[in-house]
C-alpha cells in the first residue's frame, strides 16, 4: 500500500492507520491530510492509531506536524486509541507531543471534534445552522 | 553468557526499517518479553535502524538472543560504514539533530534499553549495540 485512505464525513476527515508505516508513507499521509483539509474546508481531523504497535520519533513528528498544520488551516486534530504500551514507550523515548489532543477512543474523539466545532460556531456572529454529517459543502467555508 | 541465536539483516532502505522492527518484535515475542518491553525494544530498533539508513548510508542489524545465568536477553547491533559521528556528546543530547529530525533517536533509544553502547569513528562508521534483559 502506498497511501493511507482518508475518509470524509461532513466537515471531518477520518484516518485509521492499520499498517506498519515506512517513513515515506507517513510523509504522504501528512501531505495528503494537509491538502485535503485545505481543499474541503474540513474543521476536524480524527486519526485512529489503535492498530499501531509502535510510535517512534518519526511517526511522533508526523502526528505533531498534522496537528500543528491543521490548526493553521482552522481545523482541530484528535488522535485516538493509542495503546498503553505505546504511550509508556513514547514518554520514555522523550516525546510528549505537546499540543496534540489525545482521546481514549473514536467516540470520545468525535465528541471532542463536535464540541470544538459547536463552540466555534457559537462564537461566530453570523453562524448558520448545519449538520456535521452528510454536508455537501465541498471546498466551501462557512464563515 | 551463551549466544542462542543470531540473525543479520540489511538496513539500507526505508522499507528495511519496517522489516527490522518486525524482526525485533518476533524475537521479543519468542523471548516472552512483556508487551511494554517488546514495544520499547521495537521502538529503539526503529530509531537506530533509521539512523543507519539516513546518516550511515545503510548498513546491517544483527539480532542476538542471549542467555546469562537464568536471564535471557535480546541484543541488537546496528553497524554502518558511513561518515561517523564527530561529536558524540552533542549527538547523544536530547533534541540535537544535524538533519531535520527531533534529535531524540539516540538519547531516547538509550532510555528504552538496559545496555547501550556506541562506537563511532569519523570516516569509518558507527556501531550501536543495545541489549534488553528479560
Ligand atoms: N549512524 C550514524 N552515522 C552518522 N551520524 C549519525 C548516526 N546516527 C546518528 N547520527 C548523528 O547523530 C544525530 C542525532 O541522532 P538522533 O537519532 O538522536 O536524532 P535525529 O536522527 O537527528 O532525529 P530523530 O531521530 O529524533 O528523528 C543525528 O542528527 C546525526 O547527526
Ligand atoms: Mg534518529
Amino acid at each position: 500500500m502506498d497511501r493511507i485512505p482518508i475518509l470524509r464525513m461532513g466537515k471531518f476527515l477520518l484516518v485509521s492507520i492499520q499498517v506498519d508505516m515506512h517513513d515515506q508513507l507517513a510523509m504522504t499521509l501528512q501531505d495528503d491530510l494537509t491538502s485535503m483539509i485545505e481543499r474541503t474546508g474540513a474543521r476536524g481531523v480524527l486519526i485512529d492509531i489503535s492498530a499501531l504497535e509502535m510510535v517512534d520519533s518519526f511517526i511522533g513528528r508526523m502526528i505533531a506536524n498534522i496537528s500543528g498544520m491543521s490548526r493553521i488551516l482552522d481545523a482541530h486534530t484528535v488522535v485516538v486509541g493509542m495503546q498503553p504500551a505505546v504511550a509508556i514507550t513514547l514518554v520514555e523515548l522523550g516525546l510528549s507531543l505537546p499540543g496534540v489532543k489525545m482521546a481514549l477512543n473514536i467516540e470520545k474523539g468525535m465528541a471532542y471534534l463536535r464540541a470544538q466545532r459547536a463552540a466555534e460556531e457559537g462564537d461566530g456572529l453570523n453562524a448558520s445552522h448545519h449538520s456535521d454529517d452528510g454536508e455537501a459543502g465541498y471546498g466551501t467555508r462557512q464563515e | 553468557m551463551a549466544l542462542v541465536k543470531s540473525e543479520e539483516l540489511p538496513v539500507r532502505l526505508e522499507q528495511d526499517v519496517v522489516v527490522a522492527r518486525q524482526a525485533v518484535r518476533r524475537l521479543a515475542v519468542e523471548l516472552k518479553f512483556s508487551l511494554v518491553d517488546q514495544t520499547k525494544m521495537v521502538t529503539a530498533a526503529s530509531e537506530l535502524a533509521r539512523n543507519t539508513v539516513v546518516y550511515g548510508g545503510g548498513g546491517t542489524m544483527r539480532c542476538e538472543v542471549l542467555i546469562d545465568g537464568g536471564k535471557s536477553g535480546l541484543r541488537m547491533t546496528f553497524e554502518d560504514q558511513g561518515p561517523g559521528i564527530p561529536d558524540m556528546t552533542l549527538a547523544m543530547k536530547d533534541g540535537w539533530t544535524s538533519g531535520s529530525g527531533l534529535g531524540m533517536g539516540l538519547s531516547g533509544a538509550k532510555r528504552l534499553v538496559n545496555d547501550f553502547d556506541i562506537v563511532s569513528e569519523v570516516g569509518k562508521g558507527t556501531r550501536v549495540t543495545i541489549t534488553r534483559w528479560k
